[in-house]
């Protein structure tokens, strides 16, 4: 009798269980830190989705940076629009890293908070639903870290028909270029092993990395995509044994994983080009010294010849600045984030006006040189008119003895960037 | 050659599932509480491993004297300061109090620690391996799964002919006749909890070792220590251990068919153990 009943009991608290487990994968994070108000007449009103907590929030990290630098700026500069003056609100809103909040929070910044204008920097999770909150209210948005095909291509393969939203970045067929330039510096056999996981990106890089770097005449093996949190890669790397080229975009954890059992099991490539895990010094330090040499994409560097149109500052003084208050190495988002500021106030500063239209009329064709290079709307007939593309270079993880920081991401491939400095060649891999 | 190696990379993964389990299962069976907090603290206790690493300088396998202690104490008073409270509420209780803590943890570890990846470095131990012909051995891997099997059967004899294992099982066969008898209910649920907790801590730093984790990385985690803990049997510990062996083989020989099945693989075998083995493969070992 007791038996039977225990069982019963059990089974309907695993069923419980699981439920729950759903709820704890979908709904992590923290409540929002949105300071309330709405812009009056004399103030525009900058209402930014950030990603503060929960899996996206490295790509956040800088933006609270960010934020307390252009407060402290438009603080003593205040916006010239047409004849008046206007000063600076920026609310920030977390969208704890999940897509349908991002949705949520941006429908409260433009109907709770006021806001004219909507900024976000994050991945395709986060920016998409923000561009569909403000094509519905008629807010301008400008988005960005996020490959303009996921933000553009959101359903079937068309661009979308966006009129609100403008997005700056780069896009595959530049991430396949400058691995594909990395590649050729390092004598190898023409076989690469193809690391896809199953999420959006692990999927538009699998369907079209193939196709994109032919010319190069390495032949990328793709085992299949893997559902993320995989903990256990020996299939593939038996499948991959005798390629001399890896190429991927895992999570960090998935890769340290990878990583390890790849060493573990004797498959060691030539060169490893790593999109995503090793965006952040923090999961390249965590890797250890099997990181030096493995290569990655850079949008944004402090070694690169852009200043900021607002502060003046910088890429270097910028990355600087970072370290200086926060204590921690430079990342690239950090570079976004405050363009997105320098695009924004220049996108008004043109209409004249903080009306919703005249704003997405000044956006269509703006120009600005930012901390992250040029950004120009309307110039690139290869992609939707929304989207603006900035450059992009090829780097390497080295670690380095004494120095600053454990590892320093050098500049090894810049076909793409010429602006940007190269640091050094690219090196096999041990 | 690629399919024996399958088994036996999933016989060692296998190691890992089953030290995470192991708290899960006798806080259940025990108890009768599901514990979703389990993943969280596996993190937290790396955290706290890094952390002693940073502040002392101290080798990465030693932080286990420490954390482990920590974690355990923390789990009593959990037990006392919580679960025993909820558990006059109803089975769901609990469920809900153990949600509520694995939210506020992994954010408090994200206020504390930031959203960073981090590692606990062991040097070249996470690289090298053992050759076995053709086959070769994460030297990690199998320390885990020593360890795993250690840590289970530790708990095993500890329940089955300590004083205080016996009082333990006691309770939670008649919480009332072991209160008649002079047992108390609430500490002995609460050190139950307690060395459930201590296991997790070192799965924690052993996952820590393995590989990045994150304050929200507990989720993952969970999932598996839950398949697991639901294969072998509810509250069976050598249930537990072998749930964690068919998980870890079930995910490998999948991924070896096709690297999509791999997680899938293991969700159907859970799946097909819930449909036709619903008491799990071993449902009554000591502890059930």
């Amino acid at each position: 009798m007791r038996n039977g009943l225990t069982t019963g009991r059990g089974l309907s608290m695993a069923a419980a269980g699981v439920a729950a487990m759903a709820l704890t994968l979908t709904a992590c994070g923290s409540g929002g830190i949105g300071n309330e108000g709405g812009g009056g007449e004399d103030t525009l009103t900058i209402g930014f989705v950030s990603t503060e907590t929960g899996s996206s929030a490295p790509f956040g990290e800088a933006n609270s940076f960010v934020v307390d630098e252009m407060e402290a700026y438009f603080k003593d500069h205040p916006v010239k629009v047409g004849d008046k003056e206007l000063d600076v609100e920026i609310v920030v809103r977390d969208a704890q890293s999940d897509t349908t909040k991002a949705g949520a929070v941006a429908g409260d910044l433009i109907n709770k908070d006021g806001a004219d204008i909507i900024v976000a920097s994050s991945t395709p999770d986060i920016v998409n639903p923000v561009s569909e909150q403000c094509e519905a209210n008629s807010i301008p948005c400008i988005t960005t870290v996020a490959p303009w095909q996921p933000f553009a291509i959101r359903s079937g393969d068309k661009p979308a028909d966006l009129k609100y939203s403008y997005h700056f970045f780069w896009g595959l067929e530049d991430v396949a270029t400058v691995y594909q330039g990395i590649w050729s510096k390092v004598e190898n056999n023409g076989k690469a092993g193809g690391l896809f996981p199953k999420d959006p990106d692990g999927e538009a890089w699998g369907a079209n990395f193939p196709a994109l770097t032919e010319a190069s005449g390495v032949k990328i093996d793709n085992p299949g995509n893997y559902p993320n949190g995989t903990k256990d890669f020996s299939a593939q790397i038996s499948a991959y044994k005798g390629h001399d080229v890896l190429v991927g975009v895992p999570i960090p954890p998935d890769f340290t994983t990878f990583w390890q059992q790849a060493k573990q099991q004797g498959y060691n490539p030539k060169v490893a080009t790593i999109g995503k895990a090793l965006l952040f010094p923090s999961s390249v330090e965590a890797l250890g010294p099997i990181a030096h040499n493995l290569s990655t994409e850079v949008w944004w560097t402090p070694t690169a010849p852009y200043k900021s149109s607002l502060t003046g500052q910088s890429a270097q003084e910028l990355a600087d600045a970072y370290e200086e208050k926060t204590g921690k190495q430079w990342t690239q988002p950090l570079g976004f984030a405050h363009a997105l500021f320098e695009v924004a106030t220049a996108a008004v500063t043109e209409a004249g006006s903080t009306d919703a239209d005249a704003i997405t009329k000044a956006l269509s064709g703006l120009e600005v040189s930012t901390v992250v290079g040029d950004v120009a709307w309307g110039k690139d007939k290869n992609v939707p008119p929304y989207v603006a593309k900035t450059s992009l270079a090829g780097g390497q993880w080295r670690q380095v003895e004494g120095g600053k920081h454990p590892f320093e991401l050098v500049v090894v491939e810049n076909s793409l960037a010429p602006d940007v400095p190269l640091g050094g060649e690219p090196e096999a891999l041990k | 050659m690629d399919w024996i190696n399958a088994v036996l990379q999933g016989l060692l993964l296998g190691g890992q599932y089953a030290l995470l389990a192991c708290g899960l299962s006798l806080i259940f069976g025990v108890m009768r509480i599901v514990n979703l907090a389990h993943g969280v603290l596996a993190v937290a206790s790396a955290y706290l491993a890094l952390w002693l690493i940073q502040q002392t300088g101290m080798p990465s396998f030693l932080t286990i004297v420490i954390v482990i202690p920590v974690l355990a104490a923390v789990g009593y008073a959990i037990q006392r300061g919580l679960f025993n409270a909820a558990l006059r509420h109803g089975e769901l209780s609990p469920l809900l109090v153990s949600f509520g803590l694995a939210v506020i943890g992994a954010n408090l570890l994200q206020e504390i620690f930031t959203a960073d990846s981090r590692k606990i470095s062991i040097g070249g131990l996470s690289t090298s391996s053992v050759e076995l012909g053709q086959l070769r051995l994460g030297v990690f891997s199998l320390i885990t799964l020593v360890v795993a099997v250690g840590v289970i059967v530790g708990l095993q004899l500890y329940l089955s002919h300590t004083r205080i294992g016996r009082a333990m099982r006691a309770t939670k066969d008649d919480p009332e006749a072991a209160t008649l008898m002079g047992i108390d209910e609430r500490h002995m649920y609460a050190l139950a909890t307690a060395i459930a907790i201590g296991t997790v801590a070192l799965a924690g730093v052993f996952l820590g070792m393995s590989t990045q984790f994150s304050p929200t990385y507990g989720d993952l985690v969970l999932i598996f220590a839950f398949e697991a803990v639901i294969i072998g049997g509810l509250g069976s510990l050598w249930g537990t251990l072998l749930g964690g062996l068919v998980l870890g083989v079930a995910q490998t020989v999948g991924a070896q068919i096709d690297p999509a099945y791999g997680v899938l693989a293991g969700h159907l075998v859970f799946l097909v153990v819930l449909l036709f083995r619903p008491q799990g493969l071993l449902p009554k070992a000591v502890v059930a």
